[in-house]
C-alpha cells in the first residue's frame, strides 16, 4: 500500500469522525427531548417516546439508514448522501441516548424532585438545575459507551454508499488486492479511537460505583 | 409529496421475504449457540492461572468489542480463503456472528462468574464436589442465571446485527430485500416492510426469552 492509498484511508477516517461527531451532537439535543418526553407526566408523550425508542432498538441500524435514506428522497428532499446518513444516525442516536437518559433521570432520588417542588420550582428550572445535572453524572459511563457503539455504527454508511473509513477500505482493498492488510489497518483505526473511549467509560463506571457506595 | 406507493413487489415477494426471515432467525440462532460456547470456553481460559491463556482472550474481547462488525465480517470473509478454507457466505457470516457474539458473551458471563461469592466455591469443595463439578454446578450455572437478562438482550442485538451479513450476501432477510429492491426499485416500500418484519422478530424473541425466564428461572436465587 502506497502513500496515496493511506491518504485515502485517512480521509475516510476523517469522515467517520465527522459523521460520528455530528450524529452525537445532534443526537444529544434530540435525545434530551426524547428522554424528557419519556419521563413526562403526559401519558401520550411518554407513550410516543417509548414507541420511538422501541422502534429504533428493535430494528437493525442498517434498515433505519435505508428507510431514512429512501424516505427523505421520497419526501422530496434532495439531500446528499452524507446529509441523509447524518439524519439517520441522529435519529438512531436520539433513541438510544433518550433511553439511557430516561434511566438516569429515574435514578435521581425522588426526594430531589419533591424538594424542588417544595421550593416552588417549575418544570424547567427543576429539570435544568436539580434533576439533569445529577442525571448527567449517572448517565456518563453509558453515554460514552454509546459513543463507541455510534462510531462503530457509522461503518454501515459504507453499505448505503457513503465513503467513510470502511468504504474507503473496500475501495482500496479492491484496488491493491490486499484485503487482509487493508481491513487490518481499517480495524486498527477504529480500535485506536474506540478502545480509549471504552476504557474511559469503564473507569467512569468504577468511579461512579465507588462514589455511590 | 406526489409519490404513489406501490407495494405490489413486496406482496409478490412476500414468500421470499418470509424465507429470508427464517434465514435471519437461523443465522441468529446459530450465532447465539456459537456465542454461548465461545463465551463459556473464553471465561474458563480468561480465569486460568496461566497468563499465556488469559491474554489472548482479553485481547480478542477488546479487539472485537472496539471494531465494527462490518469490518470483522469483511476481514473473516477474506481471511478464511487465505488460510485455505472455502466456505459459502452464510457459513462465513455464522462464524463472524459467533465470534462477535462470543466476545460480548465472555464479558457478560465473566461478570456473572465474578459475582458468585467465593464461599460458594468453598462450600462446594467442602461437600466433596470435584473442581470441575464446582465450576459447572456452583459457579457457571448460577452465573448464567444471574446474567440471563444481559445475555438475552445481547442476543437480540445479535439478531439485528445479522442484517450486516448481507454485505457478504449471506442468505438472510436483508439480502432477500436487496434482491427484490433491485428488481423493482421500490426501495422505501421494501425496506419499510422489512424493518417491520425485523421489529416483529425482535419482539417475538424478547417475548420468548421472557417466557423462558418466567418458566425456568423463576425461583429465588439468593
Amino acid at each position: 500500500m502506497g502513500e496515496p492509498q493511506f491518504q485515502f484511508l485517512l480521509r475516510g477516517f476523517g469522515w467517520t469522525l465527522a459523521l460520528s461527531a455530528m450524529a452525537f451532537a445532534l443526537g444529544i439535543v434530540a435525545g434530551l427531548a426524547v428522554a424528557l418526553a419519556r419521563t413526562s407526566h403526559s401519558r401520550l408523550l411518554a407513550r410516543l417516546a417509548a414507541g420511538y425508542i422501541a422502534l429504533f432498538q428493535g430494528t437493525p441500524l442498517l434498515m433505519q439508514l435505508f428507510v431514512v435514506y429512501y424516505g427523505l428522497a421520497l419526501a422530496g428532499l434532495a439531500l446528499e448522501a452524507w446529509q441523509a446518513v447524518a439524519v439517520g444516525f441522529t435519529l438512531y442516536a436520539s433513541a438510544f441516548l433518550g433511553e439511557i437518559w430516561r434511566g438516569s433521570i429515574e435514578a435521581v432520588p425522588h426526594g430531589q424532585t419533591d424538594a424542588g417542588h417544595a421550593l416552588g420550582l417549575h418544570y424547567l428550572p427543576l429539570m435544568k438545575d436539580v434533576v439533569l445535572p445529577q442525571a448527567l453524572r449517572i448517565s456518563l459511563p453509558a453515554t460514552v459507551g454509546f459513543l463507541v457503539q455510534l462510531l462503530k455504527g457509522t461503518s454501515l454508511a459504507a453499505i448505503v454508499g457513503f465513503t467513510e473509513l470502511t468504504r474507503a477500505g473496500s475501495i482500496i482493498a479492491n484496488q491493491i488486492f490486499e484485503p487482509l492488510l487493508v481491513f487490518g489497518i481499517v480495524g486498527c483505526f477504529y480500535f485506536a479511537i474506540c478502545w480509549p473511549l471504552s476504557l474511559y467509560s469503564a473507569r467512569l463506571e468504577q468511579r461512579l460505583a465507588v462514589s455511590s457506595r | 409529496m406526489n409519490y404513489a406507493f406501490d407495494f405490489t413487489p413486496v406482496i409478490q415477494g412476500f414468500p421470499e421475504l418470509l424465507a429470508g426471515c427464517a434465514g435471519t432467525l437461523g443465522l441468529a440462532a446459530g450465532g447465539m449457540a456459537l456465542a454461548i460456547v465461545i463465551g463459556i470456553c473464553g471465561v474458563m481460559l480468561r480465569r486460568s492461572r496461566i497468563a499465556l491463556l488469559r491474554w489472548p482472550v482479553i485481547a480478542l474481547v477488546e479487539l472485537i468489542r472496539n471494531t465494527p462488525f462490518l469490518v470483522q465480517i469483511y476481514f473473516i470473509f477474506f481471511a478464511l480463503p487465505f488460510i485455505g478454507i472455502r466456505l459459502n457466505p452464510t457459513v462465513t457470516a455464522l462464524i463472524a456472528l459467533g465470534i462477535n457474539g462470543g466476545a460480548y458473551a465472555i464479558e457478560i458471563i465473566r461478570g456473572g462468574v465474578e459475582s458468585i461469592h467465593k464461599g460458594q466455591v468453598d462450600a462446594g469443595l467442602a461437600l466433596g464436589l470435584r473442581r470441575k463439578q464446582v465450576f459447572w454446578l456452583v459457579v457457571l450455572i448460577p452465573a448464567l442465571r444471574a446474567v440471563y437478562p444481559s445475555l438475552t438482550s445481547q442476543f437480540i442485538l445479535l439478531t439485528l446485527t445479522t442484517s450486516i451479513a448481507s454485505a457478504i450476501s449471506a442468505y438472510e432477510l436483508t439480502s432477500v430485500a436487496g434482491i427484490i429492491e433491485s428488481n423493482s426499485f421500490r426501495s422505501f416500500e421494501v425496506y419499510g416492510t422489512v424493518t417491520i418484519l425485523y421489529l416483529g422478530m425482535s419482539s417475538l424473541l424478547m417475548l420468548a426469552f421472557q417466557r423462558i425466564s418466567a418458566r425456568y428461572l423463576a425461583y429465588p436465587t439468593r
